[in-house]
């Protein structure tokens, strides 16, 4: 299993560099990952963050994109502009979680 | 050497019943989500999708669908004659509807726009809007334009064809 090293804390990361300990996440974390995406992370990228944050428990799984618009009411026009190519997974592998596993 | 991702799909829906017209939604977005730009090309009654009178009244077969079963994939067939029972259509999508909501797939008519916003190209196919004697006002506002099948051809440039 890879480690990355940001800000002296150490991560683990899968072969596609997702983290797989979430513990291990932080906003300095996500801020890196981020960076690595080249997106510098606005208040408008956090919101995305932290709906993903408050939705996973309740399925295990990081929201789709319909879900990201009816529940964390975030259009999907604003994802796509946020998190280019590829907005889910994207939002995920920045917010610490598993690579989404939904087709919608 | 790492195999070369895919870049671009041309996603063709032929059949405007609820089966014939879903996977190519879902493959179109399903693209867009990986960074892949996607074009999709309605023809026949699969332009039904893009029609804003139709596009929300789309269908299952129940005649002549020998795999449909009740009241799930592995329930029991449900033989044709009986799909023939007025309502038994409108029952059977209700149903699968249902279920499809439940892991967020969306009607046609917001899963068009979902893609339309994703960045995804809707286009009709000309033949068929002369053959139904369509025009611009009967489609929704998401189609971007109507295309011949060599329009279609050029657009598809570089990219994979996808016939469903």
């Amino acid at each position: 299993m890879p480690y990355k090293t940001i800000n002296e804390t150490q991560i683990e990361v899968n072969d596609e560099g997702y983290m797989t300990d979430r513990s291990q996440w932080n906003e300095a974390v996500a801020k890196t990952l981020a960076e690595e995406e080249g997106i510098e992370l606005t208040d408008e990228h956090w919101k995305v963050i932290r709906f993903i944050e408050s939705d996973f428990p309740e399925k295990q799984a990081v929201p789709g994109m319909r879900r990201m618009n009816k529940v964390g009411g975030i259009p999907t026009k604003d994802l796509y502009r946020l998190f280019p190519n590829g907005p889910i997974k994207k939002a995920a592998r920045i917010a610490g979680f598993p690579k989404p596993v939904s087709c919608v | 050497m790492s195999k070369e991702p895919i870049k671009k799909v041309s996603i063709v829906v032929s059949k405007g019943s609820l089966d014939g017209i879903y996977p190519g939604l879902i493959m179109a977005n399903g693209a867009r989500m990986e960074g892949i730009e996607a074009n999709l090309f309605f023809t026949f009654f699969g332009l039904h999708a893009i029609v804003k009178k139709k596009m929300d009244k789309i269908k299952i077969a129940t005649v002549g669908n020998p795999a449909l079963c009740v009241p799930d994939a592995m329930g029991f067939a449900l033989p044709t004659i009986l799909g023939a029972i007025p309502g038994m259509s409108a029952f059977a999508t209700s149903m699968m509807k249902k279920e499809m909501e439940k892991i967020d797939i969306p009607p046609v008519g917001e899963f068009i726009e979902m893609i339309h916003d994703a960045g995804g190209k809707l286009y009709a196919c000309k033949a068929t809007v002369d053959m139904f004697k369509l025009s611009e006002s009967d489609f929704c506002p998401q189609m971007d334009r109507v295309l011949t099948v060599g329009e279609f051809y050029e657009m598809s440039a570089d990219s994979q064809i996808i016939f469903t």
